[in-house]
C-alpha cells in the first residue's frame, strides 16, 4: 500500500478495501518511525489528520467523495493551514499558527477531501537549493542520508521519496519543485504562472512563485494538480481560464512530438554522466515516436544573474511585513520601535534570507534601480522571447533538471554563488512563467537523475502526457531508495 | 491600474509593493563594476532594518560582492528598446467591486500577535 499510486489508493478507498483512517495511520506511523532520520516533516498532528480522515470516510460512505477523497498527502510548510503551525522554515514564523487556509489548502481539504499528514521542512522562506537554510535543520535525502534532498521543497521531496506520504505539495520560484524532484527520483510539476493560486502561500518572489504537485508519477501529479488549480479572486495574478482535466491526455501517443534541445543546455556546465542519462532518455523518446530539433535560448546564461536581482528585490519588499508587530517572532529585548524592528529581523531571519533582503534593498535603492532592477526585467523579457521563438520549432523542450546529482550536506553551504548555480536549467522557466516538470530518467552512482520538460504556456496537459508515456515505457520512477521499508 | 513612472508606454504589472520604488526611477547611469564597501553593507542593512554586527557585515560584504560579480554579467547586454517584463502574462491589474468581502476576524488575527491590548497592536512608544 505504501507504494501504491493515487489511482490505486482511490480505487481501494472507493471499494472500501481500506479506510482513510487506516491509510492515514499507516503513513503517520511511517513518519513517526522514519522522520527522525530524514527530518522531512516539521509539524505532524495525528489527531488533526485523523479528524480529516474520518470526515473523508464519512464522505466516501455517503457517496459524496471526489476521486482523491481520503488520500493522505504532505503539505510544504509554505502553505498557511488554519490551526496548523505554518513556519516557512523560519524562526520568524516558528510560533505562527495560521488563522486561515491558503487557497490550495482549502481546495485540497474542503473540496477534494485530501488528508494532510503534516507540514514539510523547507529552505527558509523557500530561499535555497539544498534545504540547508531551514531553521529546523537540514533534510536528508532518502537515497543517501549524507546528501541533500535539494530545495527548497526538500522536505516534500524526501517525504514522498521515502514513502512517508503518497504525494506532496511544493512551490517553485527558481526550481524548488523540479530540482528536489530530480535529486529524490520524483515527478514534479511547476505550472504556468497564474494557474495555481498564491493566496496563503507565504510570498518569496511574487512574480515567480507558483505551487505545484510532487509525486511518484506524472499520473499522480495530474490527479493532484486537478485539485490545486483554479481562478482565485484573492490572488491578484490568478488567471481566469476554463477548467481542464489534467489526466485527460495522459495516454495520447507521442507520434510526431517535436522535442527542442537548447544547444546552450547541452554544452559545458553539466556532469557528464548526468548528461549521458539525459541523452539516453531523449533517445528513448525517439523510440516512442518523437523527433529532436536543436533550438537556441541565447540569453539563458543571463537567467541566474537576472533572477538574483528580481527575486531578492521582490523578497525584500515581501519580507518587510515581518516586523514583530502583527505576527511571528519579536525580539525579547529592545529599546525604541526602530530597535525592535532591527533586533526582531536580525534574530528572526537566517543568513541566506538576510543576504537576499540586502541584495533586494540595494538593487531597488536610489541610483541602482535602473541599472539593476529594470535591466533585470528587460533581460527577463529577452529570456521569455527566446522561449517564444524556440516553441515555433518544437512542442516541448528537454534538458537536465540539475547539473549534478544530490550533493553532500555542507558541500555548497559556504558559497552562495555555487549554490545558486544548481538552478541554471530551471530558473529561466520561472522568469518566462512557463510550465516545467522534472521526471526520473536514470541513476549515476546510485543517485537519481532528473529530465526537465518545459512546455509552452498552459501546456501542462501536453507535459503530463509526454512524461506519462515515458513512464509507461521505463521504470526509473518506480525505483525506491533502499533501507526505508 | 498602475503605471511605472514614464519608463514604458504600456501598462504592465509590477510586483507586490514594488511600486513604492517607482519614485526611485532615475536616468540610467553607467556604473563601475559592483563592489560594496563595508559602510554600504551597513547602510543597506539599516535600510532593511536588520541589525548587523561588524563581524557579520564583513562576512556579508564578501558574500554580496560574490553575488554582485555574478549579477554584473547583465551589464554587458544592450537592452535598449526592450520593455521591462514584470509578469509572465503581461496582464494588467484586475479590479474588484468596492464592496466589503471579508468578515470580522480581528480576534483570530490578533491571537497570533506578539503583544496586543484592547484590540490594538502594542509597539514601543513612538511619540514622546
Amino acid at each position: 500500500m505504501i507504494n501504491a499510486s493515487l489511482k490505486e489508493l482511490s480505487l481501494a478507498l472507493a471499494a472500501k478495501k481500506v479506510s482513510s483512517v487506516e491509510l492515514s495511520s499507516l503513513f503517520l506511523d511511517r513518519i513517526e518511525r522514519l522522520n527522525p532520520t530524514l527530518n522531512a516533516f516539521v509539524t505532524v498532528d495525528r489527531e488533526k489528520s485523523l479528524v480529516m480522515a474520518r470526515d473523508a470516510d464519512a464522505r466516501i460512505a455517503a457517496g459524496t467523495a471526489g476521486p482523491l477523497t481520503g488520500i493522505p498527502i504532505a503539505q510544504k510548510d509554505i502553505f498557511c493551514a488554519e490551526g496548523w503551525l505554518s513556519t516557512c522554515g523560519s524562526k520568524m514564523l516558528a510560533n505562527f499558527v495560521s488563522p486561515y487556509d491558503a487557497t490550495v489548502i482549502r481546495k485540497m481539504h474542503a473540496e477534494a477531501g485530501l488528508v494532510s499528514l503534516g507540514k514539510t521542512n523547507m529552505d527558509e522562506f523557500a530561499m535555497g537549493s539544498s534545504n540547508e537554510t531551514s531553521f529546523f535543520g537540514s533534510v536528508r535525502n532518502p537515497w543517501d542520508t549524507q546528501r541533500v534532498p535539494g530545495g527548497s521543497s526538500g522536505g516534500s521531496a524526501a517525504a514522498v521519496a521515502a514513502r512517508l506520504a503518497p504525494a506532496a505539495t511544493g512551490t517553485d520560484t527558481g526550481g524548488s519543485i523540479r530540482q528536489p524532484a530530480a535529486l529524490c527520483n520524483l515527478t514534479g510539476l511547476k505550472p504556468t504562472y497564474g494557474v495555481v493560486s498564491r493566496y496563503g502561500m507565504i510570498a518569496f518572489a511574487s512574480s515567480l512563485d507558483q505551487g505545484g504537485p510532487m509525486a511518484a508519477s506524472a499520473e499522480d501529479c495530474a490527479l493532484l494538480l486537478n485539485t490545486m488549480v483554479g481562478f482565485d479572486e484573492r490572488d491578484s495574478t490568478s488567471l481566469e481560464r476554463p477548467v481542464e482535466d489534467y489526466a485527460r491526455d495522459l495516454d495520447k501517443p507521442l507520434d510526431g512530438l517535436r522535442i527542442g534541445l537548447p544547444k546552450e543546455f547541452f554544452g559545458e556546465g553539466c556532469d557528464a554522466e548526468v548528461m549521458a542519462a539525459v541523452r539516453a532518455a531523449i533517445a528513448e523518446y525517439e523510440k516512442l515516436g518523437a523527433t529532436c530539433v536543436e533550438v537556441s535560448l541565447p540569453n539563458s546564461h543571463l537567467s541566474v544573474p537576472a533572477y538574483y536581482v528580481i527575486a531578492p528585490a521582490e523578497a525584500s519588499s515581501n519580507l518587510s511585513r515581518f516586523d514583530g508587530v502583527r505576527y511571528g517572532y519579536r525580539a525579547p529585548e529592545y529599546g525604541n520601535l526602530d530597535d525592535m524592528y532591527m533586533k526582531t529581523r536580525a534574530q528572526g531571519f537566517g543568513a541566506e534570507v538576510k543576504r537576499r533582503i540586502l541584495i533586494g534593498a540595494y538593487v531597488l535603492s536610489h541610483g541602482y534601480y535602473d541599472a539593476y532592477y529594470l535591466q533585470a526585467q528587460r533581460i527577463r523579457r529577452l529570456i521569455a522571447n527566446d522561449f517564444v521563438e524556440a516553441f515555433k520549432h518544437c512542442d516541448v523542450i528537454m534538458s537536465p533538471t540539475s547539473p549534478s546529482t544530490a550533493f553532500k550536506l555542507g558541500e555548497k553551504a559556504a558559497d552562495p554563488v555555487q549554490m545558486y548555480l544548481s538552478d541554471i536549467y530551471t530558473i529561466a522557466v520561472n522568469l518566462a512563467g512557463l510550465p516545467g516538470m522534472s521526471i526520473p530518467c536514470g541513476f549515476v552512482g546510485g543517485l537519481p537523475v532528473g529530465l526537465q520538460l518545459i512546455g509552452n504556456y498552459f501546456a501542462e496537459n501536453r507535459l503530463l502526457n509526454v512524461a506519462h508515456r515515458y513512464q509507461q515505457a521505463t521504470d526509473w520512477h518506480q525505483r525506491r531508495p533502499g533501507g526505508i521499508e | 491600474m498602475l503605471r511605472l513612472g514614464g519608463a514604458v508606454g504600456k501598462t504592465f504589472m509590477i510586483p507586490y509593493n514594488a511600486f513604492h520604488f517607482k519614485t526611485l526611477c532615475t536616468a540610467k547611469k553607467s556604473l563601475a563594476p559592483m563592489s560594496l564597501t563595508l559602510e554600504q553593507v551597513k547602510r543597506i542593512a539599516h535600510l532593511a532594518r536588520i541589525e548587523i554586527s561588524d563581524d557579520e557585515a564583513l562576512t556579508t560584504q564578501g558574500h554580496l560582492n560574490g553575488i554582485f560579480q555574478l549579477i554584473e554579467q547583465m551589464q554587458a547586454v544592450d537592452t535598449t528598446g526592450i520593455e521591462p517584463m514584470a509578469h509572465a502574462q503581461d496582464v494588467s491589474q484586475r479590479l474588484r467591486e468596492d464592496a466589503v468581502s471579508e468578515g470580522d476576524r480581528r480576534a483570530a488575527y490578533q491571537a497570533v500577535a506578539p503583544e496586543i491590548e484592547a484590540g490594538l497592536y502594542l509597539v514601543p512608544k513612538v511619540i514622546e
